[in-house]
């Protein structure tokens, strides 16, 4: 089978669009490099097998057939991007409806991990970090867990400071 | 013997309960198991001693040969005795030691038995793998009985140490073991031990399994971590870190010494470390101020002096090393018990604050000096008797045997010296320290030491007994020596000299000491512990370092590593792959050129759009130009589903973005934006050259030649794509429908926050109705004002005729374009048109059902057709065809698939309800009650 250059160039161009946007921050943008990119993969893989008349017996001869194989393949991808699509939807109008944007950020954990790794230091989550029940105690005689740690709020603010820069 | 392992691990999970009820009490009840076990193998003594091991065979995993392999020979059944008689022992014991209240004590009882339990499962494993499976549960279990204060820091970290220790050396041990097994075709023992592999191989699996012996027993270098293990409860330091865990590692040795004892490497390591652990362990116990830590360094000592004797080989060393495994048992876990009652009733086990002690609790003492006799070597206690076996055994050697058996004697002086410092330190008086007033210790708490001390007693007066019993392990060494036995009386032999000299040394030695005259300095040449602190703290660096360096947190950044990845490798791939293919065509037809350059043009746009619509409008071109392309390939059926998802994702975009703003948020900064492009370009560069090759790489008969033939014959279908997804790749349809359920799950409990909204995927509700009185048909019903009324009448007309054409399209689809997933779609564009025209009022009366139901009833549907084939004879999924003649209908073409494409259709309809009522109406709700009450602000 020869390549049928129209279908390479089409799936090429699908691609470059859908990763451009794939590669940005808003989530709807996101998506709509997804729904490009699944177009762009659907043509790919029907360059996989010969094109011809409609697969169906009786209507058209073996021989002229297209092949049905990558299209079963396809036809489930497509409705699976139905799927997806709805998904990231919920997904931005959800952040849209919590943060007023619909931005992905930076995830806070991993940012205080590389903090750590900046300063050089062990992630102290053993003993050496926690306060023994004999040098700390709150009311009814447990150690406070949470002494130690930095509060959640301040390291959500530095995340979000840096979140827009990568 | 499995029946007893399953005994304790009953007696672990009522245990609890039974605390809870009865308090310290109940562990006398718990105590029943180990004692079983103890009365069991008493039972077996004399197949024992005449040499017939019990052997029982259970299958477990047949498919790697794992069964449940359980041998009680000659050294299996001293430990049993000694892990079901200590333990038992012990646990009478703790019913003493502990307080009735103390919250950790149901728990402890718990693991402990269930600790003794996998003690009792490793000794008489024969499965190598078995017994790597009981091994681990040991350490497990000593982890949290060493752990028994979880509030404690110095009990976590030595819980950590010891787990992180024994886990390694578990781990390399199992890598032997299956080096062995593999070699050997079975992992069972007593056929791996007659058919070893030779040279390089044996030597290199025997090291891993010496490294798991020597950290589990404590040996240098490994041996910091079992006085850090003292932080656990006195009971548990008794049985794990006298009797039963630590023994692991001498039985494991002793195990294997009749098989691989003439492997050179074997015998040197354990010599070496086991000598240097002898003098390193006594040495330091010498400067121990706390009673319970001068043990546990004389224990790290004695499992030393454990492994020279045991591995060196010998009949006489492994008689020796036998009778001495009994005798440490004995004497050390009385001593440990001894120190717990100590504490107990004084209050301290500092031995500088201690004076005074033996004349006010004079039983305790006798007990004490009883066992100390045993482990100073004195007669007639069983120590005795071991330990001149032991100088027995090595005196007829060569040069390095003389060497060893002046370390051991050098050894036995230095234990000697630190027993006495262990009776002095405990029960003599001293001059300037205030006489220690103990509470009254009472009569069953006495009872376990004193029974541990006197059956060293007993066991020694009784030694030619034991000689009978332990022969038949130490017979099966291949020197065939004169042949040494046990007793307590062989003449006066340079044996007995040996043992005098070591006394007298050990005595003088002791004077020196506490006379001021010798200082036992601080001399570590191997630091374990400070080469494990910084492993574990170089591992913790090592994770942060990474971690900080590959999880970014940053979303972009990751999915570019990845393209970059695809850019970088399959594009490399493809540049120096070569030859590529020449020939090509340009079109199959020219409209093909005209469609595609409509796609390219909807896609660069839309990549530029910056308003959220445009670009959702230039997506939407973009994805019909690729239905069309679909048709031009001849692919009706793509075609058509296309169409449709086209037209729902259109839907469902409109639906969002009315919340959404008109524009993407502000680009970001430039050069980041060319980055993006420039990747963006590559990838669609190399996935053009990967089609490129691709097409033309398809060189065999693709299977689909045969597809149209099967569709009909088997699959009782014509259109062959059809038939394809409902039987012959049924499977994967099968996955694709249950991630769409897992989908819509997944946009509902987005969309609706609490759980309790949920109900409202059934109907949300609308503003109330204005008149009172069900809809009619063709009225225009509810918010008639905001709607068109013509739109929601002809809606209500077509939505019957749009329905049953999907029913049509679902039923012919077997044989013509269509199927599942099309008039799936097609059912749910009319609920959509329904909606837009009506609002969730329309919705609901169009759609009177949950629909979460409607995507399980596909589910069920689809899968129980699958089943159903299966009871008939067929495989999962398989179809069956029927041609029927009914009366008025004719002829009627029946394919059981059809019921699966029913189910495919239902979840399709389901999950785009489940759209249109979570990003519909739910959120047309959320927007009203927003609106009521910036209303009710105003109003207020």
């Amino acid at each position: 089978m020869t390549p049928n250059l129209t279908y390479i160039v089409v799936v090429g161009v699908l691609f470059a669009a859908g990763v451009t946007l794939l590669l940005e921050r808003s989530l709807t943008r996101v998506l709509m490099g997804v729904i490009l990119l699944g177009n762009g993969a659907n043509l790919l893989l029907l360059t996989g097998g010969r094109a011809g008349g409609p697969p169906i017996v009786g209507t058209t001869d073996g021989a002229e057939m297209s092949d049905p194989l990558p299209q079963a393949m396809v036809l489930t991808a497509i409705v699976i991007t139905l799927g997806m699509t709805a998904f990231l939807l919920a997904l931005s109008y959800r952040s849209w409806h919590l943060n007023g944007h619909d931005e992905v950020q930076d995830d806070v954990e991993d940012r205080r991990i590389m903090d750590l790794a900046d300063r050089d230091e062990g992630p102290g989550t053993d003993d050496a970090d926690q306060p023994d029940s004999d040098d700390q105690l709150d009311g009814d005689g447990r150690p406070d867990p949470d002494s130690r740690r930095p509060s959640a709020a301040s390291l959500a603010a530095a995340a979000g400071g840096r979140g827009r820069e990568a | 013997m499995l029946v007893l392992v399953a005994v304790h691990a009953l007696a672990a999970v009522v245990a609890p309960g039974l605390v809870r009820r009865f308090g310290r009490r109940a562990l006398y009840a718990v105590a029943l198991a180990p004692a079983a076990t103890l009365v069991w193998a008493l039972t077996r003594t004399g197949g024992v001693r005449a040499g017939e091991p019990v052997v029982e065979t259970w299958p477990w995993v047949p498919r790697i040969g794992l069964e449940l392999a359980l041998r009680m020979g000659t050294l299996s059944w001293l430990m049993v005795v000694l892990v079901g008689g200590v333990g038992a022992l012990v646990l009478a014991y703790s019913a003493r030691y502990f307080r009735s209240d103390d919250p950790g004590l149901g728990r402890f009882a718990a693991v402990f038995v269930a600790f003794a339990g996998s003690m009792l499962g490793l000794v008489v494993s024969d499965d190598l793998l078995l017994l790597y499976v009981f091994w681990e549960l040991t350490t497990v279990f000593s982890y949290l009985l060493i752990g028994y204060d979880p509030a404690k820091r110095a009990s976590r970290r030595a819980a950590m140490q010891a787990l992180l220790v024994t886990t390694l050396g578990g781990l390399a041990m199992l890598a032997g073991f299956v080096m062995l097994g593999q070699h050997a075709g079975s992992y069972r023992w007593s056929v791996v031990a007659t058919d070893l592999p030779g040279g390089g191989y044996l030597v290199t699996a025997l090291m891993l399994i010496l490294l798991g012996a020597l950290s589990k027993s404590a040996i240098v270098p490994f041996s910091f971590w079992l006085p850090g293990a003292m932080a656990a409860p006195t009971p548990v330091s008794a049985y794990l870190h006298a009797a039963a865990m630590v023994k692991a590692g001498v039985f494991l040795v002793a195990l294997l010494g009749p098989a691989v004892a003439d492997v050179t490497a074997w015998r040197v390591v354990l010599l070496v470390t086991g000598l240097a652990t002898l003098f390193l362990g006594a040495w330091v116990a010498l400067r121990q101020t706390d009673l319970k830590l001068l043990l546990a360094y004389g224990t790290v000592s004695q499992l030393g002096l454990l492994m020279v004797v045991l591995g060196a080989g010998t009949r006489d060393a492994a008689l020796a090393g036998a009778a001495m495994v009994l005798a440490h048992a004995l004497f050390k876990a009385t001593l440990f018990l001894v120190v717990g009652i100590v504490d107990h009733t004084t209050g301290t086990r500092d031995l500088r604050e201690l004076s005074g002690l033996g004349r006010r609790a004079p039983v305790l003492a006798g007990v004490a000096v009883l066992a100390a006799a045993s482990m100073a070597g004195l007669p007639p206690m069983a120590g005795f008797v071991a330990k001149e076996a032991a100088f027995e055994a090595f005196q007829h050697g060569g040069t390095a045997d003389l060497l060893v058996l002046a370390g051991v004697v050098a050894g036995s002086a230095l234990t000697v010296a630190y027993t006495l410092r262990f009776l002095w330190g405990a029960f003599a008086g001293k001059p300037g320290v205030a006489p220690t007033e103990p509470h009254p210790a009472g009569r069953s708490f006495l009872a376990a030491p004193a029974l541990l001390a006197v059956a060293g007693l007993a066991v020694g007066v009784a030694a030619p007994a034991l000689d009978g019993l332990l022969a038949p392990y130490a017979d099966g060494f291949a020197s065939a020596e004169p042949g040494y036995h046990l007793a307590l009386w062989h003449g006066l032999t340079p044996a007995l000299g040996l043992s005098a000299l070591a006394v007298a040394v050990g005595g003088g030695l002791f004077l020196l000491l506490h006379g001021g005259r010798l200082r036992a300095t601080r001399w570590t040449p191997v630091d374990g512990a400070a080469g494990y602190e910084r492993l574990v703290a170089g591992v913790d660096r090592l994770a942060v370092e990474l971690t900080g360096a590959t999880q970014r947190g940053s979303l972009p950044f990751y999915l570019g590593i990845i393209l970059v990845v695809l850019v970088v490798l399959p594009g490399g791939a493809l540049l120096t792959g070569g030859p590529w293919p020449r020939e090509f065509r340009a079109w199959d037809t020219p409209l093909q050129a005209v469609v595609a350059a409509l796609v390219i043009v909807a896609a660069v746009m839309a990549a530029r759009a910056l308003r959220r619509l445009t670009a959702m409008i230039l997506v939407g071109v973009a994805g019909y130009g690729t239905a069309l392309m679909f048709v031009l390939h001849g692919a009706p059926d793509l075609a058509l589903t296309q169409f449709l998802v086209e037209t729902v994702t259109i839907v469902m975009f409109v639906l969002v973005l009315r919340r959404l703003p008109v524009k993407f948020s502000a680009r970001p900064i430039r050069r980041s934006r060319r980055g993006r492009i420039a990747l963006g370009v590559a990838v669609g560069a190399v996935v053009s050259g990967m089609a490129w090759v691709a097409s033309s790489g398809r060189l065999a008969t693709p299977i689909s030649e045969r597809f149209p033939d099967e569709a009909v014959s088997y699959g009782g279908g014509k259109n062959v794509v059809n038939v394809t997804l409902v039987d012959i790749r049924a499977w994967d349809t099968m996955g694709e429908i249950a991630v769409l359920v897992v989908a819509a799950t997944g946009v509902a409990s987005l969309i609706f926050r609490r759980s309790r909204d949920l109900d409202r995927r059934s109907a949300v509700p609308g503003p109330r109705p204005a008149t009172t009185g069900g809809p009619r048909w063709l009225t225009a019903g509810f918010e008639a004002h905001r709607h068109s009324v013509i739109l929601q009448v002809v809606t209500r007309l077509l939505f019957h005729a749009i329905v049953l054409f999907s029913v049509y399209l679902l039923f012919s689809g077997h044989n013509a374009p269509g199927g599942g997933f099309a008039a799936g779609l097609v059912a749910g564009l009319a609920l959509a048109v329904r909606y837009l025209a009506g609002g969730r009022r329309e919705l609901n009366a169009a759609a009177p059902v949950d629909a979460g139901a409607v995507l399980g009833a596909g589910l069920f549907l689809a899968v129980g057709t699958g089943v159903v084939a299966m009871p008939l004879g067929g495989e999962f999924l398989q179809s069956a065809v029927l041609d029927l003649h009914l009366p008025l209908l004719g002829k009627v073409h029946f394919v059981s698939s059809v019921f699966f494409d029913v189910g495919v259709y239902l979840i399709v309809v389901g999950l785009v309800l489940d759209i249109l009522r979570s990003l519909g109406a739910e959120m047309d709700r959320q927007q009203e009650d927003a609106h009521d009450d910036v209303r009710d602000k105003e109003l207020v």
